[in-house]
């Protein structure tokens, strides 16, 4: 055998298969319609992979338009406050890898770039999106006013209404927000209506995916694009301490984030990693988005994934506080992982994001968006049972100002 | 393996003049209501019945049957309810092929051989998965085959040349051709490319071609059915349910004999035109 060592049967990195799948998840569920243009974007993917120009014009606008690299920053503050009442000895080091700073306030601004710029390489000229909490929606927008595109970004009317900053902020931007009043109102309605876009204008339009999820090659670009945050923070953490991290930790809704800072440690045996979906009100009711922890497999927006539906498999409404996690599915290289046992998968409620979103707030003077916020808060369990020289490296995906309504609202404060 | 099956698809197709394909979503208004309208789309002349399942997320459908699947999903309707109202329509109409439309999840929830074995005790004979593109064949496809249901492929505007032959590997009953780049329901094709598509089909495969998006009235069907083998008509029968609900059997009759007619009198313009 002279495979190399990437692509050895025993890494972790080298899926997904040809047809997209990874294990029985992922691949190209899609109506004919799209297929022609799903396989037209793999080729095209695959070209630009290639080609050093791309690769150059992507790492520039990262430095220059995103503001990257993002630091990466050991948050001593916090990792003494969770060290309260363990024994000596006991409580990990906490590091975040900071893409809240990105331009845009997240680590979605990564992932648009990416897709702008294979949009124009395809000679696309209209862009439409879908938006949860509305930090894809308005990270698309800027890319789309960045490069002179029209930009349709699809919202469930009910995270219109809890957004409002962030609609404001994509208007200003120059896109149309289109309300979505069908089903729950919400991030997968907003899909369902991306894709009705896609499939009537497939001949000038671009659909810039904001997870990674949906068909093939979708996961895995948006995964090569997002794998900027763990590429980078695992040469930041090697010359600032020397060494690995011990466990990594992000928050999943549809899982971009985490699957960015996963990937490129998956084959370092020495990492442990865990992915932390919203588990709303609590795990034993219906009202929660962990779609690894109380889903079965199936099939919804082109992917085969953990779904949240019930036994005829109509897909079930997720809850979250957080209209960001706030989605029935999971990317499927999240649900291939967890089958496999390579990355652990933990949840967090709304309470439990709540405070750790303020505990953030008053250890390290940082507001984080309570996307990450349940990152935080498993990561405040995990660190009391881990040794002080361990080293925990969570991913604070987004900032907070857009979730303080939200979050005031939930605290019971008047605005 | 049960062999008739295809053969109550192939019979329709024998009869040597269009076919009239008509699609209800299954439980709208009611599960319990579903039985009649089918019984009506009979009367009126329907050839082909496509029974839609219902879904939470129907991606590819627009508004009229996105809104027959949540008043069917309101009422109640299960997978048994369908297999119930499909076995029932089998009992009543032993020749009239029965086809089953929709997405994958509700399908493949308790594992492609539990539905298609499901299916085959039901008498269905075809299902259209919006869904499951050819190239997820193996997620339904073998063990439709294995009962002698049909895979029935949709070919779309944006099917080219090179990818036909994908498509036609492996379908079996009908070829449905979407004629629209576009959900279902809303503007119909201009009829020189319907006419230039199933032109484009008829020369890669022997199997009927059924033409459907945007057809509503009879003078479109029967403008169709010149050149296709059938029309399908969906979102117009969904929205004289939505309109008459349980009272709806009649006014259907009365609409789809209109459609019947129509497809009908085109048989004689295109035996007059193939005398001349």
């Amino acid at each position: 055998m002279n495979a190399s060592p990437l692509h050895a049967p025993n890494s972790f990195r080298a899926q997904p298969d040809d047809r997209g799948h990874f294990g029985q998840f992922g691949g190209r569920y899609v109506a004919e319609t799209l297929m022609p243009l799903i396989l037209d974007l793999e080729r095209e993917y695959r070209a630009a992979k290639a080609d050093p120009a791309f690769q150059a014009e992507f790492d520039d606008l990262l430095e220059h338009y995103v503001g990257r690299p993002s630091p990466l920053y050991h948050a001593e503050r916090l990792s003494e406050a969770l060290r309260t009442g363990v024994d000596a000895g006991m409580g990990a080091q906490v590091w975040f890898k900071r893409d809240e700073l990105n331009h845009t306030g997240a680590h979605k601004i990564n992932n648009c770039i990416g897709q702008i710029l294979l949009a124009i390489r395809m000679g696309k000229t209209r862009i439409i999106a879908e938006t949860g909490a509305g930090q894809h929606g308005v990270a698309t927008a800027a890319v789309c006013a960045r490069f002179g595109l029209p930009c349709v970004i699809y919202m469930g009317a009910k995270d219109v209404e809890r957004q409002q900053p962030n609609v404001f902020r994509m208007k200003l931007l120059g896109a149309e927000v289109r309300p979505v009043t069908s089903g729950a109102k919400t991030l997968s309605d907003a899909m369902n209506e991306g894709l009705r876009d896609w499939v009537a204008n497939v001949h000038d339009t671009f659909y810039i995916i904001g997870t990674a999820a949906g068909p093939h090659p979708y996961p895995e670009l948006v995964r090569d694009f997002q794998s900027v945050i763990g590429r980078e923070a695992r040469a930041q953490m090697l010359a600032r301490t020397g060494r690995l991290p011990d466990m990594l930790v992000a928050a999943i809704g549809g899982g971009s984030n985490a699957i960015g800072l996963f990937h490129p440690f998956l084959d370092d045996a020495s990492v442990a990693m865990l992915g932390v979906e919203a588990a709303g009100h609590g795990l034993e009711g219906s009202e929660h988005a962990a779609s690894l922890a109380g889903g079965f497999p199936g099939v919804l927006h082109g992917n085969k994934t953990y779904l949240l539906q019930d036994q005829d498999g109509q897909i079930a409404e997720g809850h979250s506080i957080s209209a960001g996690l706030d989605y029935p599915g999971i990317g499927p290289e999240h649900a291939w992982l967890r089958d496999i046992g390579r990355v652990q998968y933990d949840s967090a409620t709304d309470k439990d994001a709540l405070d750790a979103f303020q505990l953030l707030c008053r250890t390290e003077g940082i507001i984080p968006a309570l996307e990450p916020a349940h990152a935080i808060a498993a990561v405040s369990r995990h660190a009391r049972t881990m040794r002080d020289d361990q080293i925990i490296l969570a991913n604070l995906c987004g900032r907070g100002d857009k979730d303080i309504f939200t979050v005031a609202a939930a605290l019971g404060v008047e605005m | 393996m049960s062999e008739g099956a295809i053969n109550r698809l192939a019979a329709v197709f024998a009869k040597d003049r269009p076919a009239l394909i008509a699609f209800v979503t299954a439980g709208d208004p009611t599960p319990a209501a579903t039985p009649a309208i089918l019984d009506a789309l009979v009367a009126g002349g329907a050839d082909v019945i496509e029974l839609g399942m219902p879904f939470t997320d129907p991606m590819a459908d627009g508004p009229a049957i996105q809104n027959a699947n949540i008043r069917s999903l309101a009422a109640g309707t299960t997978t048994a309810d369908i297999l119930s109202i499909a076995a029932g329509f089998r009992a009543r109409h032993p020749a009239v092929p029965l086809v089953l439309m929709g997405y994958a999840n509700p399908m493949l929830r308790r594992g492609a051989d539990w539905f298609a074995d499901a299916l085959a005790a039901a008498g269905v004979d075809g299902v259209i998965c919006v869904d499951i593109p050819p190239e997820e064949d193996d997620a339904l496809g073998p063990q439709l085959r294995a009962h002698g249901i049909a895979p029935i492929r949709l070919a779309t505007p944006t099917t080219d040349a090179a990818r036909l032959p994908t498509v036609l590997e492996g379908a079996e009953g009908f070829l449905y051709y979407v004629s629209v780049a576009g959900i279902t329901g809303l503007q119909q094709a201009a009829q020189a490319s319907i006419e230039e598509a199933v032109g484009r089909l008829k020369a890669a495969t022997d199997l009927p071609i059924a033409v459907g998006f945007g057809i509503r009235t009879p003078k479109q069907a029967a403008a169709v059915a010149r050149v296709a083998d059938a029309v399908v008509v969906g979102s117009a029968i969904v929205e004289v349910v939505a309109e008459h609900g349980a009272d709806a059997p009649a006014s259907v009759t009365a609409y789809i004999r209109s459609l019947a007619d129509a497809v009908a009198s085109a048989r004689n313009d295109r035996i007059e035109e193939t005398g001349r």
